[in-house]
């Protein structure tokens, strides 16, 4: 018995040992990022500021467009909720209906899954290019709106649902769309929570095709501005920290909130 | 005709649902592959870009071309050394934090759970910035810990070979979190009595790890080494936002490379001849994974 909690002891130490090694590049961030610039030279560092100051956050909004950028970000996630639907819509035609080629279409959706990205990336530009939506939102967005792995998820979960649930719906002379938004939507959704927050999560995060298609600083994200910051301010660690965190500290919120729901959701679509 | 009117009306639904995605997968999926196939055997440039009449077609030109490019060929150096170095790190270090994590059920074990996940959904940049400070020669952190320990300070993204170590260190920093929970899935699938009837017959901690946890993982740690596999021959936003692929193309990967020439330098044709080469190599890379999996004993 002695043995085992010594274990679990070695264990537990192990756990939080490696968990701080982990957590070093968010903590030296957010020090970082309330230090005036003149306490970055001294050595040792320190990890809390002595004079901790918010100019750095100031400055971002003051010296760079990080409210544009934000704008911009909050855009493509507003946008992203929308490919999310359509991912939905898609799932539940092929959970729920039967129609000619239906098979087909579905392994045209999941062969899409295997095509690296670094293959369609140029040509998807010419693309954009020739439909003349360079330099646009929606030149940003459309690319990434759907995606194979969403549709094939929102099929395994839908394809649970009995029948019976959408013929009685159907007798009582609802439409399809009112079958899917009052009917579906509401059964699948711990689906939706989990999905709804790693769109979330990568729109927030979307980087490379904001940084091929915008030309104009007014359209860039924040991603594609901190990049634009790194380049600027190569010297102003505290500038750049600030930058960092105001990406960072609101995904790491949002996570810690629902994180729950998103590792058991990963847990659930592992094991289908 | 009539017969078509009433297949419309039944199937309309569905057909209206698929449509979006189907549309939006079609231009920015299946047409791109097929556009990608196609103008790697032209000179496609910018000059074409602006008047299609301008692309000549180039046969294999552009593919000779790579294998003649001593840029390509180190990037396929470099990206062999991304994933051999990196590819098992990932797995080890996944394995082991679901390990850990699954070892009880209090706070603590939830909290770090999350703690380790973390890195994996910080944006790229994010932690590009945070860590080309935290390795800055003169103010960043890891050469200050070099130096309680008397040990000098290193050029960490200046020196090729270096820079190549530094950019896979914070990689699988970051991809340790998605695999984990991956791992962490496929332990809380094996089911406890295993591990009693081993107890009953006195095996220790290390024998049950050995003959029982890890067997029983197979399926999952295939299934990581796949994925991770095909991510780090792919090889390619660390490079970007970190070193811009130098110093002299020391982290140059084969991803980058195909990004360089069409976005930097406008060849179309070479890159996308390029990303077909990249393509190639990821499929054989599955192949022998699957037929490496076939030779194990199934559990």
């Amino acid at each position: 018995m002695a043995l085992k909690r010594l274990e679990k002891g070695l264990m537990i130490f192990l756990l939080v040992a490696f968990g701080i090694l982990m957590m070093i590049p968010f903590i030296w961030m957010l020090g970082s990022s309330f230090k005036p610039e003149n306490e970055f030279t001294i050595v040792p560092p320190t990890i809390i500021p002595n004079h901790p100051t918010f100019n750095n956050y100031v400055d971002l909004f003051a010296k760079m467009d990080f409210l544009v950028y934000l704008k911009n970000t909050l855009i493509i996630v507003l946008c992203s909720f929308v490919g999310l639907l359509l991912n939905a819509l898609a799932g539940y035609a092929f959970a729920k209906f039967e129609f000619p080629g239906k098979n087909k279409f579905f392994y045209l959706i999941l062969a899409t899954m295997m095509i690296p990205a670094q293959v369609t990336m140029i040509p998807t530009y010419l693309i954009i290019n020739k439909l003349g939506l360079v330099n646009t939102m929606a030149g940003m967005v459309l690319p990434g709106l759907v995606g194979a792995f969403g549709i094939f998820l929102f099929r395994q979960f839908m394809s649970t649902i009995p029948m019976d649930l959408m013929e009685a719906a159907r007798l009582d002379g609802a439409g399809e769309m009112r079958i899917f938004f009052q009917l579906i939507v509401p059964i699948v959704k711990p689906v939706f929570a989990v999905q709804g927050i790693l769109t979330f999560i990568g729109a927030w995060n979307s980087f490379l095709w904001p940084l091929i298609i915008a030309n104009d600083e007014s359209l860039y994200t924040l991603s594609v501005g901190l990049s634009l910051l790194k380049g600027q301010y190569a010297s102003k660690f505290g500038l750049q920290m600030a930058g960092a965190a105001f990406m960072v500290v609101p995904i790491i919120i949002v996570f810690s909130f629902f994180q729950k729901h998103i590792i058991e959701g990963y847990t659930i679509s592992g094991m289908k | 005709m009539k017969q078509h009117a009433n297949s419309w009306q039944k199937y309309k639904y569905p057909y209206l649902f698929i449509a979006p995605a189907i549309l939006l997968l079609t231009v920015f999926s299946i047409l791109p592959i097929i556009i990608a196939l196609v103008i790697s055997f032209t000179d496609m440039d910018l000059v074409g870009l602006a008047d299609y009449s301008n692309i000549q077609g180039a046969g294999f030109t552009n593919y000779l071309g790579l294998f003649k490019d001593p840029v390509f060929i180190k990037s396929i150096v470099n990206t062999g050394i991304y994933v051999v170095i990196g590819v098992p790190l990932v797995i080890l270090f996944a394995m082991t934090a679901a390990l850990l994590l699954n070892y009880g059920t209090s706070w603590l074990f939830n909290t770090f759970r999350v703690v380790y996940y973390l890195p994996s959904i910080t944006n790229i940049v994010a932690v590009a910035v945070v860590w080309g400070y935290l390795y800055n020669s003169n103010y960043g952190l890891f050469n200050y810990i070099l130096s309680w320990f008397g040990l000098p300070a290193q050029q960490w993204l200046q020196d090729p070979m270096l820079a190549k170590l530094s950019l896979i260190l914070m990689a699988v920093w970051k991809s340790i979190g998605l695999n984990m929970i991956i791992f962490l899935a496929a332990l809380q699938g094996i089911p406890r009595s295993y591990y009693e009837a081993a107890e009953i017959d006195g095996a220790t901690g290390w024998k049950k790890l050995r003959f029982i946890t890890i067997p029983l993982l197979s399926f999952a740690t295939f299934f990581v080494t796949i994925t991770t596999l095909i991510g780090w021959i792919q090889f390619f936003e660390e490079p970007l936002v970190m070193t811009k692929g130098g110093p002299l193309n020391g982290t140059m990967s084969m991803a980058l490379f195909i990004y360089n020439n069409g976005f930097k330098l406008s060849d179309f044709g070479y890159a996308a001849s390029g990303s077909f080469v990249l393509f190639i190599i990821i499929i054989i890379a599955t192949i022998v994974q699957f037929l490496v999996k076939r030779k194990e004993v199934e559990y």
